[in-house]
């Protein structure tokens, strides 16, 4: 519909969606490129995130806190509170990396409600052509999260079943049986059910993430089509001044809405780490 | 959209992030959190305790006081006592000198009566003599006629 009233809107989307790469990539897999943009951002949004709290936590008092204490403080103990209440173990890295998780996710999310053409029109001013500003609509950046989580899981079922617990544990459910024979026979089964789930683990985390931002950010870009190419001589007709006031009212509304997206997602992400890593914890 | 070095890249950052914040920030935050929440608690125990001590100070203080009240009641009972014993003494005392008084005074006037009875009776034969002597018409003698001149006295 947008394209319909606004021509180029495709190649406006398409150009959008272009990362900011060392070269055009081919194919699916390609590790000979790098996102510059993705990286930056990242950094930029990790280093925003480990400044604050790490200023925090160096001076932090056990007396009246601060402003920006309490803030942290507020984070932090909600964190606490979600993984005391799913982990059960005892681990000196599942917290944090919780923290890690929420903090960084919601950064990344965030960006999405910086104006969608703020940033690039200000890095074409810098001479580069392309830039993508939220790092979660980056396929890399939600599967690194999601990848070094499913490691953890695997070092930590290792860890506490042995490999002989943990691959039981992928074999012997959900089907049993008492008879050895019918067991043996059941064990693919359950092998071939349980590596799905397994394994389903780190993609459903990624793509999750990933596409409610992607789906988010072509919001955007759909309501800034409506007024795409018309210039401030689209104030001239009253359909341009529509198209300006529907732009705003219905940007408005969907970024309210946004808000709750992008928090959601981030909380989603943190308790499903939490879960998977407490499950990787248990015996059975 | 494609998978690529970024990959590699973000898993980098992303372990050193959480390195990072496992070890310079968590421990820090929770420290911090724990170590006041012990310190409220420690400080609501307090507050609790001495309100404890307060009920059992202000109980103690009621005490004192009701006993000196009693105390103080008992010893104006006493005083009371002790004051009209003193007038009941003294009322004593007062009738006593009184009855003392009426009957010194009584024992006076019963003495005037006789000396006056006494002079008078004197006085009554003094006439009586001088009466008779006139109508004798010559002296008598006191001293011939004593024993009958006090028979006659004793008469009167």
């Amino acid at each position: 519909m947008a394209a319909e009233n606004a021509p180029g809107a495709t190649e406006y989307i398409l150009h959008h969606q272009t990362f900011l790469s060392n070269k055009a990539p081919h194919g699916i897999v390609d590790f000979s490129v790098i996102n510059y943009d993705t990286v930056f951002f990242s950094v930029a949004l990790a280093v925003t995130f480990f400044g604050l709290f790490w200023w925090v936590a160096r001076k932090a008092t056990t007396g009246v806190p601060g402003k920006a204490q309490n803030f942290v403080e507020m984070i932090v103990g909600f964190v606490d509170t979600q993984v005391r209440d799913s982990f059960h173990g005892s681990s000196r890295l599942i917290a944090p990396l919780a923290l890690t998780i929420f903090c960084w996710v919601f950064l990344f999310n965030f960006m999405d409600l910086v104006p969608v053409d703020l940033l690039p029109w200000a890095a074409r001013g810098a001479g580069f052509e392309h830039l993508k500003v939220v790092p979660s609509t980056d396929l890399n950046a939600t599967f690194a999260l999601s990848l070094t989580v499913f490691i953890l899981i695997i070092f930590y079922s290792l860890k506490m079943k042995g490999f002989i617990g943990f691959l039981s544990e992928l074999t012997l459910q959900p089907f049993r049986a008492k008879n050895v024979l019918v067991q043996a026979l059941l064990v693919p089964v359950n092998f071939i059910l349980e590596s799905v789930t397994f394994l389903a683990r780190p993609v459903s985390l990624a793509l999750r993430l990933y596409g409610n931002l992607y789906a988010g950010e072509m919001i955007f870009l759909l309501l800034a089509a409506l007024t795409l190419s018309r210039g401030l001589g689209g104030l001239a007709t009253v359909g341009g001044w529509l198209g300006l006031i529907a732009q705003f009212i219905l940007g408005l509304i969907w970024a309210g809405f946004h808000i709750l997206i992008i928090t959601i997602q981030a909380f989603i992400f943190m308790v499903l780490t939490i879960v998977y890593l407490s499950m990787a914890h248990e015996h059975h | 959209m494609n998978i690529n070095l970024t990959l590699i890249v973000q898993m980098f950052v992303f372990g050193l992030l959480v390195f990072g914040t496992m070890k310079w920030i968590w421990p820090h935050i929770l420290n911090a959190m724990e170590e006041r929440s012990r310190k409220i608690a420690q400080g609501l125990a307090a507050a609790e305790k001495g309100e404890q001590e307060l009920t059992e100070a202000r109980g103690k203080a009621d005490a004192v006081v009701r006993e000196a009240r009693e105390r103080a009641n008992h010893i104006i009972e006493q005083a009371q006592h002790r004051a009209s014993d003193l007038v009941e003494q003294a009322k004593g005392v007062a009738s006593s000198e009184a009855a003392r008084l009426v009957a010194a005074a009584q024992q006076q006037i019963e003495l005037d009566t006789t000396r006056a009875r006494e002079s008078l009776r004197r006085e009554v034969a003094g006439i009586a003599v001088r009466a008779a002597s006139k109508l004798l018409g010559r002296e008598i003698d006191a001293r011939t006629h004593a024993d009958l001149l006090d028979k006659f006295t004793a008469q009167i």
